[in-house]
């Protein structure tokens, strides 16, 4: 059972206190991090979802590299809403997708690609949970739905990879500020707040 | 006379509303949701959700990224003639939003997964005609999500078992899907019909407003049943943990065989997008969202 975090007399007054993240993280970084605590990530982070986690999996089994270096990064789950401007693109609505899509092949990707994080929403497996926490990578939530608060943090597209696989499938590059409220709810101890609820 | 034009324009603006804003009476319970929660985590989740709600509307953007797929229930009376081919305007509609809010394209092939990219496909929109007296026109238009979508559940019980066979199916529809359907949820209940009935029933349910119980006693009883149940799994809003699982539950009947106990559960998230448009004097005007 995990003790829901309780206001602080001077966080009432200044609102939660959170820690800010810069990809790409350290293993250091994230063992720091405990279940309920909150989070924004200043810096790069990267969408990835279904069909990119078959397509990177396939990659690196056959030893080939991914176009990007993924060790320490930040993956949001997410398929956004994008619109073509002149010269780049603009996010429109970036909300997380549902992780637990993802988790046959979580555990493998993570080993492989050494990423530190993953934002999305509604949880992961528990035992994939217990492996990612072994990875020294921890999952934080994002509130699902919130597409637009999403949107406003992210502030520029770096680049964007993969538009074969369509607009919501492609891995897209993007520079974040101040990117949360993220609520820590995996961490590396193996605390899991989805495992909170009674039976 | 209602003409293509002006039918189409209707149907682009209710798609247009109900991606970007929500119905009164649904923010309201997640204003009331805030105020029961007395953990951070929870409450700052219906911050989050208040503080998007607000934006959507001000920058006139989808509320969530996945604008879901669309099913049109509509009431036809049978004496209003229309010159123009309704399936056929609904489909470009949808294509016309998807392009001009703009919508993400969701529909795609069961088999290969290509993308139409215009939100219209074999069976899509779905469109639910019942024909009514009169020349009135109705049109309700449901907008789901697949993080909700993917936990509608269909039981066949046994008769014998009666309500408290139902109220357990919904709770384990609802502890099974934890925080993925992006709770709270508004839970709807198809209770009798049959296999291709009751499945719809419990969608049609997601379309009653928050702060309308059943008219039926023993429903509205067996509604408040569920969800004072419900919102003691602690699952909260997005499965962080709570008071708040569900903002309502509502449960529709038809019908059965003897023999039977069909029942379908559907969720829809939070983000319970919906709109409602109706004929007056020749024009169809949206309602609900305002």
């Amino acid at each position: 059972m995990i003790n829901p975090p309780v206001l602080t007399p001077r966080s009432r007054h200044s609102g939660p206190k959170s820690t800010n993240l810069r990809p790409p993280l350290s293993p250091r970084d994230v063992k720091k991090l405990r279940v309920g605590e909150l989070v924004k990530i200043n810096g790069q982070i990267v969408t990835a979802r279904d069909r990119a986690y078959v397509r990177a999996l396939e990659l690196l089994r056959a030893g080939k590299r991914l176009p990007l270096d993924l060790r320490g990064a930040v993956i949001y789950h997410c398929g956004p809403i994008v619109r073509k401007t002149p010269r780049s693109w603009q996010i429109l609505s970036a909300g997380p997708t549902t992780s637990a899509r993802l988790d046959r092949m979580q555990a493998e990707f993570t080993k492989r690609t050494g990423v530190r994080a993953l934002i999305g929403k509604g949880g992961i497996d528990e035992e994939v949970a217990v492996e990612l926490a072994r990875l020294s990578c921890v999952y934080l939530a994002f509130t699902g739905g919130a597409a637009v608060l999403a949107a406003q943090a992210i502030k520029k597209v770096e680049r964007v990879l993969w538009q074969d696989l369509g607009a919501a499938e492609a891995l897209w590059v993007l520079q974040v500020r101040d990117f949360g409220p993220l609520v820590v709810a995996i961490d590396t101890k193996g605390n899991n707040l989805y495992l909170h609820k009674k039976q | 006379m209602l003409t293509e034009a002006k039918f189409r324009a209707a149907i682009v603006e209710m798609l247009c509303r109900a991606e970007t804003k929500l119905p009164k009476e649904v923010v309201m319970a997640l204003k009331q949701g805030k105020i029961r929660e007395q953990n951070l985590v929870a409450k700052l989740q219906f911050d989050c959700m208040l503080k998007n709600l607000e934006l959507a509307r001000k920058l006139g953007v989808p509320i969530c990224q996945d604008t879901g797929t669309f099913t049109f229930f509509i009431r036809l009376g049978s004496e209003l003639k229309l010159n123009f081919d309704l399936k056929k305007v609904l489909d470009k509609a949808v294509a016309q939003a998807t392009r001009e809010v703009p919508l993400r394209a969701n529909i795609v092939d069961p088999f290969t997964r290509k993308n139409t990219g215009t939100n219209v496909g074999i069976g899509q929109p779905s469109v639910h005609l019942e024909l009514v007296p009169g020349k009135n026109l109705l049109v309700d238009l449901l907008v789901k999500g697949a993080g909700a979508e993917n936990w509608s559940r269909f039981f066949m019980l046994k008769p014998a078992d009666g309500e408290r066979a139902i109220e357990r199916a919904v709770l384990l529809t609802l502890v099974e899907a934890g925080g993925q359907p992006c709770p709270p949820t508004i839970v709807g209940v198809g209770v009798g019909g049959s296999a291709e009935i009751t499945p719809t029933l419990a969608k049609r349910a997601l379309l009653r407003p928050l702060d309308r119980p059943n008219p039926d006693r023993r429903l509205a009883k067996l509604e408040r049943r569920i969800m004072q149940a419900a919102n003691g799994l602690d699952i909260g809003p997005m499965g962080l943990g709570g008071r708040t699982t569900v903002l309502g539950v509502h449960v529709e009947k038809a019908a059965c065989h003897t023999a039977s106990l069909p029942v379908a559960v559907a969720l829809q998230c939070w983000a319970a997008r919906r709109a409602r448009a109706r004929l007056i004097n020749g024009r169809l005007h949206v309602e609900v969202p305002r």
